[in-house]
């Protein structure tokens, strides 16, 4: 009897106590989704006299418009290399095939984003050339950003999670430390982190200084592109990763105390017991954790915006920064959506190879 | 050095005294590490902006010294400099507000999707889990037309004029444009649907054959053993809230009087030189969450613990 009234359908109710997120979910999760596929392909702008026109994937297009210039160093008549005053090689401008229209159509209107060394030929170089260089240089940055941070931020936190999980005296008020930046914002550890790094009067320059008695010279570590994104690292790791030791945790706390013991009676030392008891018995908590923080660095936006507004030269840009920088401060909906839609995509297939990965093992 | 180390451990006691510290020195090292931009913060709040730079240098940065010199200055300016008090409410304002609405709907909706049968269920569950791998950022663009066209009573925009009677509505400016868009959460939903899940089904069955309608069901019989639940949900959607209104209240808030906390760091943007007076302002932002934190220390690590159960 009961089990049947539980079964039986109660369309009125469930209609009525859903309802209401489910329309909140329509309206501003649901529907801005859609819009935004629908707003990239125009060229719509937030305040424009003109209506927005269909322009169909040229967004996309533009986005992913890139070539390879390979350039040679200039050479006087008898044939020798032209070196400047450093010492280096003189390559002509790359102005001389992107301004030029009629021979050269596949490199008019871009820009060099980077250049690296070809393989072949003496100093000969190859130029990255991309019609719109600040998204090539948000997508560089984001997925740099992602490959370091992934990996470092689980492992440390895995090496945060088995240390708390000793049992010794006093063990938790680690456990309360180490997690304490978790719940101070980014936007305060990103304001605190520009006093941090500062060139001038910054903590971490005088602590370096101070400790190795001024060996060390004061960096400039959100002023220049060799540090400044590894900068940026460095702090979303300190922010986030006990965030991560606590899910490793609650997978610890999941193995079996007996596990251990058997593997203490057949004689396996600290690290076999972490090789062949611990690990497997994490295997679904460390693709959890993979999947969580990539797709929170995938959204890095709060550091660049506080700390680096992209610079030096685009050298910190991330995906979601230009998304907000075109879309919303430029008003190009249309591209600013389009880089939306790619990033979603990007998100998307992450999370796809996730649950395919976990399928794969159950 | 080896024999000191054989001496050091050549009593039973001393062997022990070596091995506590080799346990807790890496220990201290890390809260070190994970501590100290925190102690810098809170210390510097209290000290002259020049005796903090002076400080830089060495240890003193971490201790409240000199003792004559702390006071609460920094405080006291930020407080001239920015309207704290209305950035402060603000911000509880619309967090508490989104955060009730979230445990409220969130888990209304939960028990509809696992003690209902209703049409439509198993398609409202797997759309709402699908929105939770679509990010915030790339759904700010259209939520920004979106709202700007949305009505509302005292909206301040005319939409649609139709026989002389005007529609008025836009959002921008107001406390509900920080707060609707946010009620609606997917991991909330999921938190509570995983729990109800667990609950005794026959319970609820014994109740509707008593003749409780389905609301009692929800306000009798589920919510008072669903406190832990709660508590979860409430711990992340405050700190998701009240953390992270930035960007959003940037786009849509132009007027100082409904900014939250979080946008007023921009008045102290310009002046890198008054360091005294960012940290007490980073300092009125994070002690009470970290007090927050503090007193419930457990239950802030179990619903962190919690989300990571969803695999």
């Amino acid at each position: 009897m009961a089990r049947k009234s539980l079964l039986s359908s109660h369309n009125t109710a469930g209609w009525i106590f859903a309802g209401p997120i489910l329309l909140l979910f329509s309206v501003f999760m649901i529907l801005p989704f859609v819009m935004g596929f629908l707003l990239s392909m125009t060229n719509a702008r937030l305040i424009s006299p003109n209506p927005p026109e269909f322009v169909g994937f040229s967004n996309y297009q533009r986005m992913f418009d890139v070539a390879i210039l390979t350039i040679d160093p200039i050479r006087d008549e008898a044939g020798q290399i032209i070196y400047d005053e450093g010492g280096q090689p003189t390559y002509p401008r790359t102005r001389n095939w992107t301004r030029n229209k009629e021979e050269y159509p596949q490199f008019f209107r871009k820009t060099e984003v980077f250049r690296f060394n070809a393989l072949r030929g003496e100093k000969r170089k190859n130029v990255f050339l991309a019609r719109e260089p600040s998204f090539v240089h948000a997508m560089k940055n984001t997925l740099f950003f992602v490959a370091v941070v992934a990996p470092l931020q689980s492992f440390l936190a895995l090496g945060l999670a088995l240390l708390i999980n000793q049992k010794l005296p006093g063990i938790n008020i680690f456990r309360a430390i180490y997690f304490m930046p978790v719940v101070i914002s980014m936007i305060v550890v990103a304001f605190l982190f520009r006093l941090v790094y500062d060139a001038e009067s910054g903590l971490l320059n005088n602590l370096l200084g101070g400790m190795t008695f001024g060996l060390i010279e004061p960096i400039d570590w959100l002023g220049q592109r060799s540090t400044a994104l590894w900068a940026i690292i460095i702090m979303s790791i300190w922010q986030g990763v006990g965030f991560h030791m606590v899910i490793w945790l609650a997978g610890l706390q999941t193995i079996p105390a007996t596990l251990y013991e058997a593997a203490k009676m057949e004689g396996a030392n600290g690290w076999q017991r972490i090789r062949f008891v611990t690990w497997p018995g994490l295997r679904n908590t460390a693709i959890l954790i993979m999947i969580i923080i990539t797709m929170q660095a995938f959204t890095l936006f709060v550091q660049v915006a506080v700390m680096t507004d992209g610079g030096p030269l685009n050298s910190t840009t991330s995906l979601v920064y230009e998304i907000v920088r075109r879309g919303a401060v430029q008003q190009q909906l249309g591209f600013g959506s389009a880089m939306a839609i790619v990033m979603f995509l990007i998100v998307l297939s992450i999370s796809l190879i996730q649950q395919w990965i976990s399928r794969q093992r159950s | 050095m080896n024999g000191i180390i054989q001496a050091a451990t050549a009593t039973p006691k001393a062997r022990e005294a070596v091995l506590f510290a080799a346990r807790y020195l890496p220990l201290l090292a890390l809260a070190f590490v994970f501590l100290f931009p925190i102690l810098f913060m809170l210390m510097s709040s209290f000290k002259p902006t020049a005796t903090l730079l002076q400080h830089s240098n060495d240890f003193r940065a971490f201790l409240p010294v000199p003792l004559n010199e702390l006071s609460l200055d920094n405080y006291r300016e930020a407080f001239n400099r920015a309207p704290v008090r209305l950035f402060i409410f603000n911000s509880l304002l619309v967090t508490a507000i989104t955060m009730a609405c979230t445990l409220f709907l969130a888990s209304l909706a939960a028990f509809a999707l696992v003690f209902l049968n209703w049409w439509g269920r198993a398609v409202a569950l797997s759309v709402i889990l699908a929105t939770m791998i679509v990010p915030f950022e790339t759904r700010a663009i259209p939520l920004l037309l979106i709202v700007n066209n949305l009505p509302w009573f005292d909206g301040n925009r005319e939409l649609i004029t139709f026989a002389g009677v005007s529609l008025k509505g836009g959002w921008f400016n107001t406390y509900h444009v920080q707060i609707i868009p946010f009620i609606a959460d997917a991991l909330s939903v999921f938190l509570f649907v995983q729990y109800f899940k667990d609950l005794p089904k026959d319970l609820v069955a014994a109740a509707r054959v008593d003749g409780a309608n389905w609301f009692q069901v929800y306000a009798r019989i589920v919510l008072p053993l669903s406190g832990p639940i709660f508590a979860t949900v409430a711990i992340l959607k405050f700190i998701e809230m009240y953390n992270n209104q930035f960007i959003w209240p940037n786009m849509v808030v132009q007027t100082e009087q409904y900014r939250p906390i979080m946008v007023g760091l921009q008045y102290f943007f310009q002046l890198n030189t008054a360091w005294g007076e960012i940290m007490a302002y980073l300092s009125i932002i994070s002690v009470p969450v970290m007090i927050f934190y503090l007193l419930l220390q457990r239950a802030f690590i179990a619903s962190i613990a919690a989300t990571g159960v969803k695999g």
